[in-house]
């Protein structure tokens, strides 16, 4: 495999298209240049470049969403290609330079995005070495810091041997390149320290929100008052007193104003006086749950089936057991709000946003504005974090639209309301659950139904708010792909069956929050797994292991067990009294039956008297197999534990029948630093395995190790999240 | 338009608005280009904003500009310290890699670092409680509390 030289050589040899996004001139130039880099998923070029200096840029589809994996991705890069991490340069994110390896989602940028990044410079590093023996007259070679020897005498770069040049190599995902063996890693494994928090920590980074270019204005959105609610009579007399306004845009029920300054677009908005139809298209929160129950199901989709359940169930001498649970609408809550800059200069689009899918972003935009895909450009820049589909698309959408009626670059930044309100939620989860089990205490049948929204043609794509607001093209549907994820179980019981009704419709626009369905699915099946230990007299962990028949779980349940120093018997405790009662929860998943197994303990203190629940520690176990940096985990992990921790005590997006309500913290607060329990993490690193997904993982066993700790404390099942004082006394004394 | 001197990390400026309700965290922001300082909430809840005015912690997003002046020492996270030469609060943050995207850390640092001058040797309980109005959605808490504990020795 010789390096060839190709015609874009000259292009990829000048530097002009690699740019560093934070400067918005150079990536104007290399855009009016229109030239054509690789991005195929085939070609090496499309991930990887290396110049006369030796610098490596790293081309990669997946973005980071604040979870400092970027550090992961040139670790990677960096261990396969043999050059030290601060000789990489990472472009993420950007749809005229990037390849599109998927939205960053799922757990899956090490696991995919990752591994492709791998092979890539697997795939380089062998061409180098190849030209390199041939240049030396060797193939007796070591490689160091980029820099490739024949027995310690003869060297040569490899900016000497590539310098600006294409590698010009196919990959073929079916005949890998052969890789670097883990027992040769040297910085894959380790705890580096993240490339970006020093800048972080200084005030030096560049956030979404901090990015600006020049002639910009800014812009802010009036959203109706009501979901639906069409607008009817726009008063601008207020906002006339306001200097630095420039004019109000509106576009059929879409409504902002565009300033000079930030500050004047937000008086502009908040000045501005319109008038809204009535619009009531909200069920009643307080009968949520029937309403749910009560929705069209668009389609039955059936998971994990073995045996026959109504047989098994029917059965003389089985005791049916039965529970439902259900799972709130939760917000995203990124700390700042969402934020996009957007340029429409010489037919094309430019958006600068944090999505975490700019490659969908890119078609979504083209759709809304009748425009070729070619002529979209959509560049990621670093937002705060996002968990999920939140508003970045959003106020991607909002500043297209804007810039596009006033013919400048505009930046649009979410008001806290703005985002509260309108970034799409975590949709209400419903779960009936039903077990067989004889009487020696064996579980012989299980079923499940999943009430959640339908995944509709596309799957992926939710709507844009401005779009819809005002009339423009859009796909017209709810969108959530995946969400049935951890509906099946993986426990080897006789009979199973797992139903996932999906709706046709839900209160809002539906999106994925953190461990999206797979965290709502996992907390009833592991609820329900710890009710039928309960019922059958036994130890809820080794009630677990006995239907387990996988090496890695089990050993995962041993260490865990050993780690919590879990004290084996049944639950409840029966001698609990007193004012306080304290009790431990297990809960375990392999994740999507195929990849990570975790599995956590929680202890919890009940207060009788209010009804407080406190959750001083976790202790968790955590097994993706090759772990490519333990640090950069362990902080996925306790991110996971933390925020679902808050998802479960505290958090439900409060509305009435026109709109959100819970437009703040106040009203939709989060974990404080009080409240955080103590964690800790075992992992366990296999290096020999593929490296598996870790963003969301361990978010899933959460609720349901909180809920059977508190059962285990009180004897009180907790089944509606979130598990409020109020729910919590009102459960007491039901018993 | 109005004129008014301000002091910012120890550096007189003059910033120009035509509303003194303005915010300090957009002048801060928009007009003198800093990036520590970040909009969370605009409604004093979450702590993102948070800058030094004459030493304490205070939410630069609730400030109006006419309650400051040029006797007024406005100090931000870039004035706190460098990548260079950082602050012993960031410094800490740093070696315990205590972020994860990062937005909210401008407010946990400038809270802490305001804390800690007057608090020596807090014990984890005052530190928590000391940050409890400052909001983390990332869940860095763990490492946020080691942070503030290791610089405690420090500063």
């Amino acid at each position: 495999m010789n390096i060839q030289i190709s015609r874009r050589d000259a292009l990829l040899g000048s530097g002009a298209l690699i740019v560093s996004f934070a400067l918005a001139d150079s990536l104007t130039g290399a855009h009016a240049q229109g030239a054509a880099k690789p991005l195929a998923l085939t070609e090496v070029d499309s991930f990887l470049a290396i110049d006369k200096t030796g610098k490596v840029t790293v081309y990669s589809g997946k973005v980071d969403l604040g979870t400092g994996v970027t550090t992961a991705l040139r670790q990677i890069v960096a261990e396969e290609l043999d050059v030290p991490l601060s000789r990489i340069e990472l472009i993420t994110g950007d749809t005229l330079l990037t390849p599109d390896q998927g939205t960053t989602w799922a757990s899956v940028t090490i696991q995919v995005g990752g591994m492709q990044l791998r092979q890539a410079a697997a795939a380089a590093r062998q061409a180098l070495l190849a030209e390199a023996a041939r240049k030396l007259g060797t193939d007796n070679l070591t490689v160091a810091d980029g820099v490739v020897m024949a027995g310690g005498r003869k060297k040569v770069t490899y900016g000497e041997l590539i310098g600006g040049k294409s590698f010009a190599i196919k990959l073929d995902p079916k005949q890998p390149v052969k890789e670097k063996s883990p027992k040769d890693y040297k910085v894959v494994g380790k705890p580096i320290p993240r490339v970006d928090i020093p800048a972080k920590v200084t005030g030096r980074f560049t956030y979404m929100q901090d990015f600006r270019v020049p002639g910009m204005l800014h812009g802010r959105v009036v959203r109706p008052p009501a979901i639906g609610a069409k607008l009817e009579k726009v008063d601008e007399s207020a906002i006339k007193k306001i200097p630095g306004v420039v004019r109000v845009v509106r576009e059929g029920n879409f409504l902002g104003v565009i300033a000079i300054t930030e500050w004047d677009a937000i008086r502009g908005a908040n000045a501005l006086k319109a008038t809204w139809s009535k619009s009531e298209t909200l069920p009643d929160q307080a009968k949520l749950w029937e309403h749910v129950r009560a929705s069209k199901v668009a389609k039955e989709e059936e998971y994990g089936k073995t045996g026959n359940t109504a047989e098994a169930m029917a059965k003389d001498g089985v005791k049916i057991i039965k529970a439902t649970y259900d799972f709130p609408i939760n917000t995203h809550g990124s700390i700042g709000p969402s934020c996009a800059v957007a340029e429409f200069k010489d037919g094309v689009l430019t958006s600068w946003s944090a999505s975490q899918a700019t490659h969908a972003l890119r078609k979504q935009l083209a759709q809304m504005f009748a425009l070729p895909v070619e002529k979209v450009r959509c560049i990621y820049i670093e937002g705060s974090g996002c968990y999920g589909r939140n508003g970045h698309e959003d106020a991607a959408a909002d500043a297209a639209l804007l810039a596009k009626t006033v013919g400048t670059p505009i930046r649009v930044q979410w008001s806290r309301a703005d985002e509260h309100g309108w970034d799409p939620k975590g949709p209400p989860t419903l779960m009936d659950m039903r077990a067989g089990m004889d009487a020696q205490g064996n579980v012989t049948a299980w079923e499940g139904d999943f009430y959640m929204p339908q995944q509709t043609p596309g799957g992926f794509l939710v709507p844009l708010v401005a779009a819809t607001l005002a009339g423009m093209p859009a796909a017209d549907h709810i969108a959530p792909g995946n969400v049935f994820q951890n509906a099946a179980i993986g426990y080897k019981f006789p009979n199973t069956r797992s139903v996932c009704k999906r709706l046709e419709t839900t209160p809002f626009r539906p999106s994925w929050i953190r461990t999206p369905g797979r965290m709502q699915n996992t907390y009833a099946n592991e609820c329900f797994m710890d009710e039928l230990a309960a019922a059958a007299n036994t130890d809820p962990l080794e009630f677990r292991r006995k239907y387990i028949d996988d090496k890695r779980g089990l050993e995962l349940l041993d260490r865990l067990a050993a780690l919590a120093k879990w004290e084996k018997r049944p639950s409840p405790l029966k001698n609990a009294d007193g004012a306080v009662a304290k009790g431990r929860g297990v809960s375990y998943v392999k994740y999507e039956l195929v990849r990570t197994y975790i599995g956590a303990v929680a202890e919890v203190e009940v207060d009788r008297r209010t009804g407080v629940i406190r959750v001083p520690k976790f202790t968790l176990v955590h097994d993706c197999g090759q772990i490519i940096n333990p640090d950069g985990l362990k902080n996925q992990i306790e991110g996971n534990v933390i925020q679902t921790t808050s998802r479960t005590l505290i958090e439900e997006l409060k509305f009435d029948r026109s709109q959100v309500t819970s437009l703040d913290w106040a009203s939709y607060p989060i974990l404080k630093f009080p409240q955080v329990p103590d964690i800790v993490i075992e992992l366990i690193d296999r290096p020999n395995e593929k490296p598996w997904g870790a963003g969301e993982p361990s978010a899933a066993v959460i609720p349901s190790a909180i809920s059977n700790a508190v059962f285990d404390a009180t004897g009180v099942r907790l089944r509606s999240v979130p598990y409020t004082p109020a729910k919590v006394l009102a459960a007491m004394h039901a018993t | 338009m109005a004129k008014k001197p301000l002091t910012v990390n120890g550096k007189r400026v003059a910033v120009t608005y035509d509303d003194p309700q303005m915010p300090l965290l957009y002048v801060l922001r928009d007009d003198l280009g800093l990036h520590g300082p970040r909009f969370g909430c605009g409604l004093g809840q979450c702590g993102a904003c948070t800058v030094h005015i004459d030493g304490a912690a205070v939410r630069s997003c609730v400030t109006p500009l006419s309650t400051v002046d040029v006797s007024k020492k406005i100090v931000t996270l870039e004035g706190l310290g460098s990548p260079e030469k950082p602050h012993p609060v960031q410094k800490a943050f740093i070696d315990e890699q205590a972020a994860q995207c990062g937005y909210c850390i401008n407010g946990m640092i400038m809270e802490s670092a305001a804390f800690l001058a007057k608090n020596r040797k807090p014990t984890e309980a005052a530190i928590k409680d000391a940050l409890a109005n400052n909001l983390c959605r990332c869940g860095t808490h763990a490492r946020i509390v080691r942070a503030v504990k290791r610089a405690s020795a420090r500063v």
